[in-house]
């Protein structure tokens, strides 16, 4: 169910404006990676360019290869469809479809591309999904009534509940709490434990405390001015980030110093 | 709603402002005057066409057979009033409904094209098009309706009805002139794809990019992305864009005048000549010769007219209204 992601030299550039450089990384299958930095730092198209949603953008680019279990997503005969759908995404602000019930919801991926499934299958893979995301005791008893009227959290959770239920090998997080108070932050923090173990998770975030405990290993990104490039400035195991980090610019960051 | 965390409620400062009514001053207090004036206004002039019609079609309502068919005006065959308004609503419905039915799909076609598909140049090209087409008077759109499409279309349509007739056995007639109300549907059709298109492509254009995002992070194509997220987003729009057009429809005048052959009946023979009339048409003929009674009578067809239009525009507010709470406005 998990998949390793293997990123080699890869450059970024919306037209001629070359957004991140020179990334390089590994991220292990089932854990959790977080990546942080100052905002405008890239992480989140870099987060982007794992599942090719960066090309919604008109003129966005990218040079060098992001392999996944060894795979090049940028294949000249890799479609960007096929990706998305091994590679989900959550987003910085739940996202749920308005027009559509809860059940809708988990089940609007699954139904793309003209796929058949049986009522029976259906029910068991929405109860299953929306488990997988805490939110079934929550919703059970309203299945049918719009998602649009949950709390943000549960948003959030349906949102993610939709995300797993195409069956990812690999869930993208970009800030998913940054929208959110801190319950319902709490929750989805409990929730990415739980998704570890059947998912490879990544997740962008601009809280330190929150990369500190959710995650396994931390990339810290910045910039060196407006301007210029993006850049990946270290990447260890989140508790040497945050107690003894190799850069200077990384140790000024999670002290608090700057950002 | 049951959010504990969505971002605080602006309504919350709002209505503190208003009950201390000081804060209102100067400008502000003109400004609502203003604008309430202006809301009163359309009110008032709503209600006194509505007045006018009534006041003047209240001789028509009360005038005898006899009166009527005195006045000349109500053609021999008819008995009453509603026997001769009758035939006159099914024209104005069926070439409007037909023109809608040709143009609704058509104009989400090219307004998807223009919000979603095409480069940006192509698209502001078509846009300009499109709103150009918005731009040519009806008079001209009639002209170009007797003098070159009907001659082309009286062909199909003569074609079209010996396919019918012979395959399915059918008693389908038509008018190698083309002067019929299939050809003035088509370019009824024409003149409404402009107002359809244009209010499609606004309400498409402002499908929440986190919408159409989270569509294509589940991996859907750009297809299912858009039957995903930017139809139901933008469905209310387009079915008051469709109204707007169908108004348009029911109201045009000129164009069918110079078009359709004048007729009155309950009949389906779209593609014959002779048969249907619209209201609107109606009237512009009959109006000149008209006076007395006769004008009443014509003014009696106005007012139904104007009660299909309010008809027409509740009947789209209810089907909006019915699937308001999936809309995503909560």
């Amino acid at each position: 169910m998990a998949q390793r992601i293997d990123v080699k030299d890869l450059n970024i550039y919306y037209g001629d404006f070359l957004a991140v450089q020179d990334v390089s990384m590994t991220i292990d299958p089932k854990s959790v990676t977080a990546f942080i930095g100052p905002s405008g730092c890239g992480k989140s198209t870099f987060l982007r360019t794992l599942n090719r949603m960066h090309e919604v953008i008109p003129g966005a680019r990218v040079e060098g290869s992001v392999e996944l279990e060894g795979v090049d997503l940028y294949g000249a005969d890799v479609d960007p469809v096929a990706v998305r759908r091994t590679v989900g995404m959550v987003f910085q602000r739940p996202n749920p479809f308005p027009t559509m019930s809860i059940k809708e919801n988990v089940l609007a991926g699954v139904k793309l591309n003209n796929r058949k499934i049986s009522k029976s299958d259906a029910d068991e893979l929405v109860e299953r999904s929306l488990r997988g995301a805490n939110l079934w005791n929550e919703v059970k008893d309203r299945l049918e009534k719009p998602g649009s009227g949950l709390s943000g959290g549960q948003q959030q959770r349906l949102c993610i509940a939709r995300a797993i239920a195409v069956k990812p090998q690999v869930l993208l997080m970009d800030e998913p709490c940054s929208a959110l108070d801190p319950i319902s932050t709490l929750a989805i923090e409990d929730l990415i434990q739980e998704l570890k173990k059947d998912y490879t998770i990544v997740i962008v975030t601009h809280n330190m405390q929150q990369a500190a405990r959710v995650s396994d290993r931390t990339a810290f990104f910045n910039i060196a001015g407006t301007g210029k490039p993006g850049r990946l400035i270290e990447m260890n195991d989140t508790a040497t980030i945050f107690s003894a980090p190799g850069e200077k610019a990384t140790e000024d960051y999670v002290s608090g110093r700057f950002g | 709603m049951t959010t504990t965390d969505s971002p605080p409620a602006p309504a919350a400062v709002r209505p503190r402002q208003r009950r201390s009514g000081d804060t209102e001053r100067g400008f502000s207090r003109v400004f609502r005057w203003i604008s309430t004036g202006a809301g009163a206004l359309l009110l008032g002039v709503l209600a006194a066409v509505a007045l006018f019609l009534i006041v003047r079609a209240f001789p028509a309502f009360t005038a005898g057979a006899e009166q009527l068919h005195d006045a000349g005006k109500v053609p021999g065959s008819f008995g009453s009033l509603l026997g001769y308004v009758g035939p006159l609503v099914f024209g104005t419905l069926l070439a409007s409904v037909l023109a809608l039915v040709v143009a609704t799909p058509i104009s989400v076609g090219i307004a998807l094209f223009i919000s979603h598909y095409a480069p940006r140049r192509l698209a502001s090209i078509i846009g300009y098009v499109v709103d150009l087409l918005a731009a040519i008077p009806s008079v001209v759109f009639g002209l170009w309706g007797v003098y070159v499409f009907s001659g082309l279309v009286g062909d199909l349509w003569v074609w079209f009805a010996d396919v019918l007739n012979l395959i399915l056995g059918a008693n389908v007639e038509a008018s190698p002139t083309g002067r019929s109300l299939a050809t003035a549907s088509l370019v009824l059709a024409v003149m409404i794809l402009p107002i359809i298109t244009a209010v499609s492509r606004e309400v498409f254009l402002q499908t929440p990019k986190l919408h159409e995002e989270a569509a294509l992070a589940l991996g859907a194509t750009r297809w299912e992305m858009i039957r995903t997220a930017v139809l139901p987003f933008g469905r209310s729009g387009v079915i008051s864009a469709a109204m707007l057009g169908l108004g348009r429809a029911l109201g045009e005048t000129m164009a069918v005048l110079m078009i359709l052959s004048p007729g009155l009946s309950y009949s389906f023979q779209i593609f014959d000549s002779g048969r249907h009339t619209t209201i609107a048409a109606n009237i512009a003929s009959r109006f000149p010769e008209a006076n007395g009674l006769a004008i009443d009578v014509l003014i009696a067809t106005g007012l139904a007219l104007f009660v299909i239009t309010l008809a027409v525009n509740m009947l789209a507010r209810w089907i909006v209204a019915r699937r308001k709470e999936f809309s995503g406005a909560n």
